[in-house]
């Protein structure tokens, strides 16, 4: 490892720009003759559009245009697509109802735009926006699963009769049966998954540009994935083809899943766009962004699980609904599904599972992939599962989850995953050392003479990343493959470019794939610079989600980087008169081993493009290209370990200690895989505590601004001790499995674990809020 | 419409604007400071935090108006030309930032808190000073050790000088 290559904790490249103030995201970016677009929202969660005036606007003076989603269909624009067909288990496909980008007839959410209001300022925007008159029939609503799955209740989609969009199972029902009826002991559990807004800092935000001369739309967008968005732009919203639609994603303030989806304002403004002759910008306040960014999470489940007189696991049931909202958005599907229930094997050696899952349409915002999706539902699930049963053995935790733990690799899931590798007991262990779990009872007894209660909870958490084999991902109905490309451009003078079709926004790639660069040549990563983010430049791409960067895209960039040596070793052997074989790379440099010949990196480029000199038949130039298909995912593994006290006056929980041991293979860079995991803990322990995006009965959103969300603050969280076991995948050449979900994905259920350990009472649903701590205790 | 003339990191400036207008949009939309952000509309978040007369404000709850005749100093007005500002510097060497969205504004506020504090800080002292600047990336983790690490630095400096 050399100061810069992999395993440094080299401090970002990116950052000057942010802590000046220099960052560049889409609301920066202004263009001449830029309008501006204010969305009008249906402040109902289930109504008919009767009719719209738009009179009054129009005659404003500024005001370009008023479009309405009547507009928008009669003119062909694609309704959204959801990317991941799922068959129900009566062999029928998943039953979906059409989602227009503006509502022509019929809205089933609030905050789903009915029109859009074009102007020459912000201001105006919003000031014609009052002077249109939309006349909604209000319809009955449903807000919650429950009341959705009613008989006789209202109903979203004619296409999807009792609010059902599937019903589908994984795994084998009789053997779990078997399981259960041999059981000697079996522990159930019925819990709440609670629903999240995601809230990335940045609200979401595109400006869209229409060349009449060229036919060419260009799209600033806050994606994770611009490549994608352009595909499902171009291929099923019949925006443009995709050589006239260029989509640039700048500085993006974070995403956590969010901005994966193809959102319909980013649709409207390409379409306004082309309409008023002008580029349209918009740019989503927050309650906007509570109201239309995909949500998280919202599953309710049952799960029980059978164990044999030694408190071996024999079999796992589990049934879970799973909130949509009122339309499929782009991944939902896959959610609670391909994403969920094929982790519910958690570190754990089942023999049986089986599990069912309802998708569920309710007049909520749609609901899609946050952080961890899918696998944090699966996490919290068995591991307050496997803590229960704990308890009713009268058994310690950790002693459970290692009689149970699975050893042998690879393993092979009674749901579809193959693990490759780990050491979960090294994880466990390394967590239990960090918060001196042998010391606990004697803290526990010294917090209670104080009178307070204290408590301990622990979350061995396993994620797939690295998503996804294209062929895998493919036969299990996944629209796109799941590989990533990669591009590296030598210049002339040895300086290096390399364009990826990962996306950072907030990752640090801008650094961390430049010290595979710095690993690979030795040279310093101040000659390296990172391209990403915008289609013009970078031939095709998935983007970032899914933990899977370094695992998908940086071996892509590893796999072209084989190629660009091998031809730099071609140059240099000839101009060195040697053997290529005797060639070997170091500190810039290509030396002939065993001798003191050797040319510089910038000798070995100008060779390539002056070309004077090269090998018989050799192309001039050094720039490779590779794409690379995983063959399996990657699967991150760790203990959390959360030490807390509850204040039984008042039900407020305080933290003494959180610990994190995760194994996420190799490391690239300590101090960011370091700060993804701060995050993530975060996210989790703000589902555990704080966070619930909630509805009324009627559907009114209740939590749409960050006066009712809470969002957990510097002060709602402590400081966190992390320490790193390691087995290195053996999936990619660099051995890294992925580290941006794990926090979330494990964190929750070791506070829930640790508040339901202090209080002595196990029924408790996420957020624990001093409210409901305090019920839990005095009932 | 009405003119608002303030100082801005340093320079006079002037400018037209709607009387509604909030100070965040006149920096940004009028004077093309976009390094401060807007991130909540609700005065939450403080992802817009400048200073005003030496004093942390959240800029989205100040009309432009309202700071007329006043000394603003934003993100892009505290490095001493290619010298970052020592909070700068710590933000960076302690990883305190990801998306870099809330970053300015946690700056901002952070150097309001090391001036008030006059460098004797403690992790919950930071914490409970920062509970106005929402992060969704770091986990405040490293935020907080930054602003810990910036306060040593500023004592430093501010004992040079």
């Amino acid at each position: 490892m050399g100061m810069e290559g992999i395993g440094a904790s080299v401090v970002r490249k990116e950052d000057k720009r942010f802590i000046t103030g220099k960052g560049r995201y889409v609301d920066d970016i202004k263009m001449v003759g830029m309008t501006y677009a204010h969305f009008i929202r249906s402040p109902h969660a289930h109504a008919k559009v009767k009719s719209i005036d738009s009179s009054a606007a129009e005659a404003m003076p500024g005001v370009v245009a008023v479009l309405t989603g009547k507009q928008i269909v009669d003119d062909k624009v694609g309704n959204l697509i959801c990317g991941w067909a799922i068959t129900s288990k009566d062999g029928s496909p998943m039953k979906m109802g059409a989602w227009p980008a503006m509502a022509p007839e019929t809205v089933r959410f609030v905050g789903q735009a009915v029109a859009v209001v074009i102007a020459d300022s912000k201001n105006l925007a919003r000031d014609a926006a009052e002077a249109v008159v939309v006349e909604y029939e209000e319809l009955p609503a449903v807000a919650d699963m429950p009341s959705a799955l009613k008989p006789g209740a209202p109903q979203l989609h004619p296409e999807a009769p009792g609010n059902v969009v599937y019903d589908w199972h994984i795994g084998d029902e009789a053997a779990v049966g078997a399981a259960f009826s041999k059981a000697a002991h079996v522990v159930s559990l019925e819990l709440t998954n609670n629903r999240l807004a995601p809230n990335a800092m940045e609200p979401r935000a595109a400006i869209a540009d229409y060349d009449a001369a060229e036919e060419h739309f260009t799209l600033y967008t806050t994606s994770q994935n611009p490549h994608v968005a352009r595909l499902v732009l171009s291929a099923f919203y019949n925006i443009a083809p995709e050589h006239k639609l260029r989509v640039i994603a700048p500085d993006v303030g974070g995403g956590f899943g969010s901005k994966i989806f193809i959102y319909p304002e980013e649709m409207v403004a390409l379409w306004a766009s082309k309409k008023v002759g002008r580029p349209v910008k918009w740019t989503g306040d927050r309650t906007e962004a509570f109201l239309t960014d995909a949500h998280g999470r919202d599953h309710i489940s049952k799960a029980e699980m059978a164990f044999d007189a030694d408190h071996k696991m024999l079999g796992l049931r589990v049934k879970t609904h799973a909130n949509f909202g009122a339309y499929m958005s782009l991944f939902s599907s896959s959610v609670p599904t391909y994403l969920y229930a094929t982790l519910l094997s958690g570190q754990y050696n089942i023999p049986a599972i089986y599990a069912e899952v309802m998708g569920v349409y309710t007049n909520t915002t749609p609901v899609d992939a946050y952080r961890g999706a899918g696998r944090p539902e699966a996490s919290y699930l068995l591991e307050r599962l496997v803590e229960t049963a704990a308890r009713q053995f009268k058994m310690d935790p950790a002693e459970l989850r290692r009689k149970n733990f699975i050893t042998q690799f690879p393993h092979q899931t009674p749901v579809i995953m193959a693990y490759d590798t780990g050491d979960f007991n090294a994880s466990l262990d390394a967590a239990m050392k960090a918060i001196d779990y042998a010391g606990f009872p004697a803290r526990k007894a010294a917090a209670k003479a104080q009178g307070k209660l204290r408590g301990i909870g622990l979350s061995c958490y396993i994620e797939a990343c690295g998503i996804a084999p294209s062929k895998a991902v493919g036969s299990l109905g996944a629209g796109v493959g799941l590989w990533e490309s990669a591009e590296i451009r030598v210049n002339p003078v040895g300086t290096i470019e390399v364009l990826t079709g990962s996306h950072s926004h907030g990752q640090g790639h801008e650094t961390t794939f430049c010290q595979l660069i710095a690993e690979r040549l030795g040279v310093p990563i101040s000659q390296v610079s990172i391209v990403h983010g915008d289609t013009d430049k970078v031939q095709f791409g998935m983007g970032t989600y899914g933990s899977r960067s370094a695992a998908v895209g940086l071996t892509a960039i590893l796999k072209a980087m084989e190629k660009v040596e091998a031809k730099a070793k071609k140059i240099a052997a000839h101009a060195l008169e040697a053997s290529e074989g005797d060639i070997v790379i170091e500190n810039g440099e290509f030396k002939v081993t065993g001798t003191d010949k050797s040319i510089a990196l910038p000798m070995v480029a100008l060779a390539a493009y002056t070309a004077h000199n090269l090998p018989d038949g050799m192309e001039p130039g050094l720039k490779e290209s590779a794409f690379y298909d995983p063959t399996n995912f990657t699967f991150p593994a760790g203990t959390y370990i959360c030490e807390l006290e509850v204040d039984e006056a008042t039900g407020k929980t305080s933290f003494v200690n959180f610990v994190a041991a995760d194994d996420f293979g190799r490391l690239i860079n300590p101090m960011i895989v370091e700060g993804q995991v701060h995050g993530g803990l975060v996210q989790g322990i703000g589902q555990a505590l704080l966070e619930h995006a909630i509805y009324d009965s009627n559907g009114q959103p209740v939590t749409a601004s960050f006066m009712d969300y809470a969002m957990p603050r510097a002060d709602d969280v402590p400081s966190f001790k992390l320490s790193h076991t390691t087995t290195l995948c053996p999936g990619n050449p660099l051995g890294v499995k992925g580290c941006g979900e794990a926090g979330a994905i494990g964190a929750s259920a070791a506070v829930i674990n640790a508040i339901t350990d202090a209080i002595g009472n196990n029924k408790l649903e996420m957020p624990a809020t001093p409210d409901r701590v305090w019920h839990a205790i005095h009932g | 419409m009405s003119t608002v003339k303030l100082t801005v990191n340093g320079k006079a400036v002037s400018a037209e604007v709607e009387d509604r207008t909030l100070l965040v949009h006149l920096l940004r939309d009028h004077l093309n400071l976009t390094g401060t952000h807007v991130g909540c509309d609700t005065s939450q978040c403080g992802a817009c935090v400048v200073h005003i007369d030496g004093r942390a404000v959240k800029s989205c709850t100040v009309l432009a108006g309202q700071a007329a005749g006043a000394n603003v100093t934003t993100i892009e007005g505290i490095a001493r030309g290619d010298e970052l500002h020592p909070m700068q510097a710590a933000f960076r060497d302690n990883h305190g930032l990801q998306c870099g969205y809330c970053t300015p504004g946690m700056i901002m506020s952070a150097i309001d808190i090391v001036h008030r504090h006059g460098g004797e800080l403690d992790e919950a002292t930071v914490r409970e000073e920062l509970e106005g600047n929402i992060c969704r990336c770091t986990g405040y983790h490293n935020i907080v050790k930054a602003v810990l690490d910036a306060a040593g630095r500023m004592k430093v400096a501010q004992a040079a000088e």
